[in-house]
């Protein structure tokens, strides 16, 4: 009998500006909520992956997260690749259950970058992902990379400002209906295409957040039969990576995120049509919607339009990012991605109120780190 | 706060000395002739080590670009809003610059460019220039 691997456990914090949070204790709050979620004890877990914190930076941050909630695993390890890193490490514990080496794995992230360290310290910080030689000399910042990203792909697929802004507008109505979101108050495309340009095509509004909160989930072994009723299935898992620079990016329109959800969807047997809800890192609306064409839940410049009529809303033929992503529900580092996942969960076990998508089974995740450079594709599966 | 100072590597300086000289130069693998989008340590599609460096004639096409308002330091923050581009150059590898501007520069994709030199503190850097 092989054993699978099931999301047994899902906590996440309040999230926006939490000014009393530090990172550690964003970390611990998580991690005890989803300890306590799957029905285990801190000393039932046996393997712990941590991501990474601007505001209190180690070179071994699961090991200084293990010393302070005093557990003391069999396998721990710190994981770094942006905003993939938390579909990565969801991707690693469930390799970590299925060999057998672990039983019950702790993902869990967190990060008080808001309050811990200003916006603009923060997007300085961010900066510094750009090449020290071939892209910082020129002012580079996180959301240029992704104006660069966006003006190209706009003028190949005739992508407009409005159907970037349609991204932003689905998802602050999506976060409306979830009482934690960072942003809950309506907006129209009108207000994003009058927000300031940060870096053109570009606006204020096309941009995620930056705020605090943590995030953790359990993966279990389950062997074979599903640990417990709301145990969430991994079905597939895969990756792509392709460069880390923009500027060394072998194209500026096909990435990293094809290969990684092809993997995920022939492991698991699927393909994009058998896809309830998508939970897709969206750092800016050009990055979602090239991995919405990119993945292949739309043909190359349909996602726009599709958009535009509300296929990414709650009835859509897709419902994305249903607690509000990074754009409106919140962006805490690592915790970012995360927050992706729990909804993913929680969508699956169907205890979401008004904004639960009827009848979900099966949720996919991704997640991108650096400039679209690093994909992480879990598609999971409920009862 | 200053901008980011360029420090080379032994892969780059023979491109950072060439700026200095006003030179353009660019990696090519000896073994596959294929450019390299930026300098490595070997070839990116047959991982020889066996490279080479040529000179540039400085041509080359926008990519794509952007007009950067919201600067990432203050030491940019003077300059905002500026551009920035990816420019494919005729030889095959591939340079980020800003685009030399006045009150009317609109660059657009496809746009010929010319690289020039600007001094940013200690080294001197490429910059496009419109045709």
């Amino acid at each position: 009998m092989s054993i699978e691997a099931f999301i047994t456990g899902a906590y996440d914090t309040e999230v926006g500006h939490l000014p009393d949070s530090s990172c550690m204790q964003l970390h611990t709050e998580s991690a005890l909520g989803a300890i306590k979620d799957a029905g285990l004890t801190p000393q039932d877990i046996d393997g712990v992956l941590c991501a990474y914190s601007f505001t209190e930076p180690h070179l071994m941050l699961a090991s200084v997260f293990c010393e302070q909630i005093g557990i003391h695993p069999n396998f721990s390890s710190a994981t770094q690749v942006g905003g993939a890193t938390a579909a990565i490490m969801l991707m690693q514990a469930a390799a970590l259950v299925k060999s057998g080496q672990c039983e019950h794995v702790l993902i869990v992230t967190g990060d008080n970058r808001l309050s811990g360290m200003s916006r603009d310290g923060a997007v300085a910080a961010l900066a510094e992902v750009g090449h020290p030689q071939f892209e910082r000399p020129f002012g580079i910042s996180v959301p240029a990379a992704y104006a660069l990203v966006a003006q190209k792909y706009m003028h190949e697929y005739d992508v407009t400002s409005e159907q970037l802004a349609a991204i932003a507008v689905e998802h602050r109505r999506h976060a409306g209906r979830h009482p934690k979101a960072h942003k809950q108050e309506p907006i129209t495309i009108d207000d994003v295409l009058n927000s300031r340009i940060i870096a053109s095509p570009l606006h204020l509004l096309d941009c995620c957040l930056i705020s605090d909160g943590g995030a953790a989930l359990v993966v279990s072994a389950g062997s074979p039969s599903r640990p417990s009723p709301s145990a969430v299935q991994v079905l597939g898992v895969g990756q792509g990576h392709t460069h880390e620079h923009i500027v060394a990016a072998p194209s500026l329109t096909d990435y990293g995120c094809r290969q990684s959800s092809q993997n995920a969807f022939q492991m698991a047997g699927m393909t994009p049509k058998d896809i309830d809800v998508a939970l897709i890192y969206d750092s800016f609306t050009i990055t979602l919607l090239v991995e919405l064409e990119s993945i292949g839940f739309f043909k190359r410049g349909e996602a726009g339009p599709a958009a535009l009529e509300g296929a990414l809303g709650l009835d859509g033929i897709l419902p994305c990012n249903t607690h509000g992503g990074l754009l409106s529900y919140g962006h805490s580092g690592a915790a970012g991605g995360m927050f992706h996942a729990v909804e993913a969960v929680q969508q699956l076990r169907g205890n979401v109120g008004v904004r639960q998508v009827k009848n979900a089974k099966t949720a996919f995740v991704h997640g991108d780190g650096g400039i679209l450079s690093a994909h992480c594709s879990v598609i999971l599966g409920g009862t | 706060m200053k901008k980011p100072e360029v420090t080379p590597t032994k892969e780059t300086k023979e491109f950072w000395s060439g700026c200095q000289k006003e030179v353009l130069k660019y990696q090519y693998c000896n073994t596959c002739n294929t450019s390299q989008l930026i300098p490595g340590p070997v070839c990116k599609k047959c991982q020889s080590d066996d490279l080479k460096w040529a000179q540039s004639k400085g041509k080359g096409t926008i990519l794509s670009f952007t007009e950067v308002h919201r600067a990432p330091t203050p030491a940019f923050r003077e300059d905002a809003p500026y551009f920035i581009a990816l420019i494919d150059m005729d030889e095959g590898f591939r340079l980020m610059t800003n685009i030399k501007r006045d009150a009317h520069t609109q660059p657009f994709i496809g746009q010929p460019v010319t690289i020039v030199f600007t001094q940013q503190g200690e080294q001197k850097i490429p910059l496009a220039q419109l045709e």
